[in-house]
């Protein structure tokens, strides 16, 4: 009995036991970790307990990356808080860590089962600015590496229509990460605006795919300003385009609309205006979209497969134009 | 060797302090990890010392660290090739100031060969970009592609067979382009949307258009100017257009030597042009309609002189121009203008081929309304010609 009793207090005293928390020290310093566990963000070894602070949110329209699984986190340092002033980017505090794993469930019509993590991504921001770090699981090692380098691997699972779907899954390398994640040459996090928090005090952009949160314009600029709009802005990696496709964009030539290509080469896949109203069938974007050949598709990286569902709300809305 | 290099490079760094280091990567397995990763984890000032041999990429490989040199053994010795591409557009991206780029090729990228955005003071030479199929639709846009970049020096360079441009620059200010050669492209060297650029002592020919000066509306910079084009051998661009369509390039006619569209203040010199079926020098109005108040599509200020010319505009590549050769006594002049803008536009051909003018109203007038007629453009005023670009010191350093 007293063995038992015994026996009894040591299991309540393991499962009460706090898990030592986040590494401060290493977000705020200035190494790359070579594992994710150095940091503490999670408490199990597949990446999927997160630890104290390390607080989950979504998305109300999410940035399309081969139909993989997002989980997203958020930890700020103690004793901070994240400010918002308007419906864009809150401010940061120096030691933010934003945490988005990917991965797939072995079978999507039952999304929350067999989930396996294929790679983690951390946003740092120090005090010199955002650091983009790329993590890969490695099951064996029950952990993740730093891999600055990118890395393809291969990945399958059965679709939500039950059909058997396989890719070479890109993870970007570092620089990658940064080219949708820059703005001005400076890494900057793309999807935690407030008008995107799912349940947040202003969260006003619709979900691109519940007609119940907004018109169908609303929710294609929605869908746009995500996946394409971090590149397709005057500051972004794609300025130079003078395609702008960002939820702030009010001019209808800057959108896309019977604009002709620039740099496009092939990529215009012998079409004239990136948006010809009325007519998807004659538009770069969806072009663009539709295609998984590299050098063609839209955007650039997660896009081993297409997003079909995506592309009718799109057509839809090239459709409706006049 | 590589590796003694290499060994002797930490070894001096230690010894200093902070001295560049050489950090080698050779050929074989996994070289898409290794390379991207030495792209990555090079410092400023440091070489990435490419090694001899073919390079099998999966994805686009991307430098964004600056003062950083990527070299090879040479442009036949060391070749990163993209046939087996998977993802991203284009072979190399480079996003970082002070790089220099030397002594490799680029193979079959599935879109851009070697792109640089954003990139100041970037050096490309005795660089080889080619798709080795022969030109092709699928090939693809730009072999050499530096765009919103202060300082851009491309010397020696070789490009083969772009869907779009061999050697293009775009939206960039202070550009010399030389001792290069574009061939079996659809434009040999295009230098768009651009400031302050010397083009002089290349070579373009089987191109569908040697060299292209352009402007287009609707992009963050415009208003190209500033553009000396001089001491190029533009000869033979007799390949037909494969641009995809909706590109510009796409309406430029097979046979175009020396081409000038809605730019400022472009002199065009001393260059050796002949075989070129449509024009040895063409000058045009953007012709599609736009919605761009600051956007001029007319070619202002242009000097054509002391060109040397051969045959010229015996194929003539656009519709009726077989007719209007015939009743010309079998080809067009040499120089060819649309006639867009009329005196205020200050256009001076002192070439002594002849310039053939269309005659055309307005940039947007239909071909259909043409009244080809010799014109006379050797009067006017002298147009000062723009003073030579010169590059900061340590960019011609880095080739010397």
């Amino acid at each position: 009995m007293i063995h038992r009793l015994g026996l009894t207090i040591a299991w309540l005293f393991l499962a009460s036991a706090a898990p030592a928390p986040v590494a401060l020290d290493l977000v705020l310093g200035d190494t790359l970790p070579p594992r994710l566990s150095d940091f503490r963000l999670f408490t199990d070894a597949r990446g999927t307990r997160p630890n104290d602070g390390v607080e989950p949110y979504d998305l109300n329209t999410p940035l399309f990356s081969d139909y993989a699984e997002k989980f997203r986190y958020l930890y700020l340092p103690p004793g901070t808080t994240a400010r918002s002033d308007g419906d864009g980017l809150p401010d940061f505090p120096v030691g933010t860590v934003l945490v988005k794993s990917f991965g797939y469930p072995a079978d999507m019509r039952h999304p929350e089962r067999d989930v396996s993590i294929i790679e983690t991504r951390l946003l740092i921001r120090r005090a010199h600015g955002w650091v983009a770090l790329p993590y890969v699981w490695n099951a064996e090692l029950g952990d993740a590496e730093l891999k600055r380098g990118g890395k393809r691997l291969p990945v399958d699972w059965i679709d939500a229509q039950g059909r058997s779907r396989s890719i070479s899954y890109a993870v970007p390398n570092q620089n990658q990460c940064k080219e949708c994640h820059a703005l001005s040459g400076e890494i900057t996090p793309i999807g935690p605006k407030a008008r995107n928090m799912r349940g947040g005090a202003r969260a006003t952009l619709p979900v691109w795919n519940d007609p119940g949160t907004g018109s169908l314009d609303r929710r294609a600029r929605a869908y746009l300003d995500v996946n394409c709009g971090h590149c397709h802005n005057p500051k972004g990696a794609a300025s130079n385009s003078g395609l702008f496709l960002t939820w702030e964009e009010s001019d209808r030539t800057a959108l896309g609309i019977g604009k002709r290509p620039v740099a496009a080469g092939r990529g215009s896949g012998g079409l004239d205006f990136d948006i010809a109203p009325g007519h998807p069938e004659r538009s770069i974007l969806t072009f663009r979209m539709k295609t998984t050949e590299p050098g063609l598709a839209m955007p650039e990286l997660g896009r081993a497969t297409v997003h079909d569902e995506a592309i009718v709300v799109i057509e839809n809305w090239i459709r409706a134009m006049n | 060797m590589g590796r003694m290099l290499c060994l002797a490079a930490l070894i001096a760094a230690s010894s200093t302090g902070a001295a560049a280091r050489t950090i080698t990567v050779e050929a074989g397995p996994d070289a898409q990890e290794r390379l991207q990763t030495a792209l990555i984890e090079a410092a400023p000032g440091d070489v990435v010392q490419i090694g001899e041999g073919r390079f099998e990429l999966t994805d686009g490989l991307s430098l964004d660290v600056p003062r950083v040199t990527v070299r090879g053994t040479g442009i036949d010795g060391t070749v990163l090739s993209f046939k087996g591409q998977q993802g991203a557009g284009e072979g190399l991206l480079v996003t970082s100031d002070d790089v220099v780029l030397r002594d490799f090729a680029v193979e079959d990228s599935r879109g851009d060969g070697i792109k640089s955005k954003g990139a100041d003071r970037i050096v490309y030479h005795n660089i080889r970009v080619e798709w080795t199929g022969g030109p092709k639709p699928t090939n693809g846009a730009y072999g050499v592609y530096p765009v919103e970049s202060q300082d851009v020096l491309i010397d020696t360079v070789l490009v083969r067979g772009a869907s779009d441009a061999g050697i293009y620059v775009g939206q960039s200010r202070r550009i010399v382009v030389r001792n290069s050669r574009a061939e079996r492209n659809v434009a040999g060297i295009e230098i768009e949307n651009s400031f302050e650029a010397d083009v002089h002592d290349n070579i373009a020919q089987y191109n569908t258009g040697g060299i292209l000066v352009f402007d287009l509306p609707n992009l963050p910079q415009m208003g190209g100017h500033s553009i000396r084009v001089f001491d190029n051998i533009v000869s033979d661009n007799d390949t037909p257009n494969f641009a995809p369509k909706g590109n510009i390039v796409a309406t430029v006619p097979m046979g175009t030597g020396v081409m000038i569209m809605a730019n400022r203040d472009v002199h065009v010199f001393n260059n050796a042009l002949e075989g070129n079926a449509t024009a040895n020098v063409m000058i045009v109005a953007y012709k599609q309609p736009f919605e761009d108040a600051k956007y001029e599509p007319r070619v202002r200020n242009l000097v054509v002189r002391d060109n040397l010319h051969g045959r010229a505009g015996f194929a003539p590549d656009f519709p009726g121009g077989k007719d209007l050769a015939a009743a010309m006594g079998g080809s067009l002049l040499p120089i060819f203008w649309d006639g867009v803008g009329g005196a205020d536009t200050n256009i001076r051909v002192t070439d002594r081929v002849g310039v053939l003018s269309l005659n055309l109203a307005k940039p947007t007038s239909p071909v259909t309304e043409a009244k080809p007629a010799p014109a006379d453009l050797s009067g006017g005023a002298d147009i000062a010609e723009p003073k030579p670009v010169v590059l900061p010191a340590a960019m011609e350093a880095a080739i010397r």
